[in-house]
């Protein structure tokens, strides 16, 4: 999938992206998403959100790929769409050098998205904070609780619509 | 004139009053609790260290609350903090002051609109004697409010209550307006 966009070649670690990109694409066809070639992060969107773990670990272990390091798991809020997502920066750390964004999205109301915790260690408190901010459940996580806040905190404070509560333990919140 | 500047090398008897001399060992022996909360710590330990030394004041900083007498808090105080905030100054030992250092810890500073998690001034949860403006302030303004503190022990008395020893300590000072008025006629001088 070595792209051209608009007759312009792609950066050398955009092709790469490509490349990495081309091998997931040829195992999971249309559970994924075209490519988008991202000249800050490529990425590309995991459609069928029940089939994540199984890419993760595809991702993890083929030998063309070795997408060993998670750095970072981020929470995004798409009120428009009537959803909520993540989105994971993947890197081949020591081995090919190649990274690659992934964006898997779920129901804003109790959406669930499956756990990468078990895939990259990483994921465990990255997805703990994404749901103390965001809300949406990781199904499998093995300890799912607020991370930042504290844990009797309401509401889910970086989605778009969140209002700060009134009082904390008899403790006045707004200014 | 302090005490060691008197020359009292021919008398041997003082007389003083006891308030006097338990102000004079309080003010001259204030122990901190040593605790930062942010990037007013940092200002906070600059101001312990050897360049502004405030041991020169008996100032140093206990591990224990129940050793100290002073709470600075230097920094930003969260909800989840908050609540930790008021059992530490539970653990103090009566006479205590609160010193609140940083716009943090006045008011919120720059969370007071979106910053859902910060204690918007961590007087809506402990008393506090003195506060000290900036963003984090220098040190000069720590230990400006320190001598603060250092004031209001000083105006405290048996039978005056700490609210009329604040009160008296605010009739005493000085209109910061007229200050800066009076050194410019200086200067124009």
């Amino acid at each position: 999938m070595s792209e051209m966009q608009e007759g312009r070649t792609l950066p050398q670690s955009v092709q790469e992206s490509a490349a990495a990109y081309g091998i997931i694409r040829e195992a999971f066809g249309s559970a994924v998403s075209d490519f988008d070639a991202n000249e800050t992060m490529p990425f590309f969107e995991v459609l069928e959100t029940e089939r994540w773990q199984e890419i993760a670990l595809f991702m993890r272990d083929h030998p063309k790929l070795r997408f060993n390091y998670m750095a970072c798991l981020s929470g995004v809020d798409y009120p428009a769409e009537e959803k909520l997502g993540i989105v994971c920066n993947l890197e081949s750390l020591g081995e090919f050098g190649h990274r690659i964004a992934v964006k898997v999205k779920c129901a804003r109301d109790g959406g669930s998205i499956p756990t990468a915790a078990y895939v990259w260690h990483t994921a465990n408190w990255h997805e703990r904070e994404a749901y103390d901010m965001f809300g949406m459940q990781f199904a499998g996580h093995p300890d799912l609780r607020r991370i930042l806040c504290p844990e009797d905190w309401e509401g889910y404070p970086l989605r778009k619509d969140y209002a700060v509560q009134e009082s904390y333990h008899g403790i006045k919140v707004p200014y | 004139m302090g005490l060691l500047d008197a020359g009292i090398s021919k008398h041997n008897v003082l007389v003083t009053s006891v308030d006097n001399v338990l102000n004079w060992a309080r003010l001259s022996s204030l122990w901190p609790m040593g605790f930062g909360l942010a990037c007013c710590a940092i200002e906070m330990m600059a101001t312990n260290a050897s360049n502004y030394d405030l041991e020169r004041f008996g100032i140093f900083p206990r591990s224990s609350p129940r050793q100290s007498d002073l709470m600075i808090v230097a920094g930003t105080v969260t909800m989840k903090m908050a609540e930790r905030v008021v059992r530490l100054y539970e653990q103090m030992p009566e006479p205590r002051y609160v010193l609140s250092m940083g716009s943090c810890s006045n008011c919120g500073g720059p969370y007071w609109e979106h910053g859902y998690h910060v204690l918007k001034g961590v007087d809506r949860v402990i008393p506090v004697d003195v506060y000290v403006p900036g963003c984090p302030p220098r040190p000069e303004s720590l230990i400006g409010g320190l001598m603060k503190i250092q004031e209001l022990i000083r105006m405290e008395q048996i039978g005056l209550s700490r609210a009329d020893a604040l009160k008296k300590l605010a009739e005493q000072s000085i209109d910061p307006q007229a200050a800066i008025e009076r050194d410019r006629q200086v200067v124009r001088v």
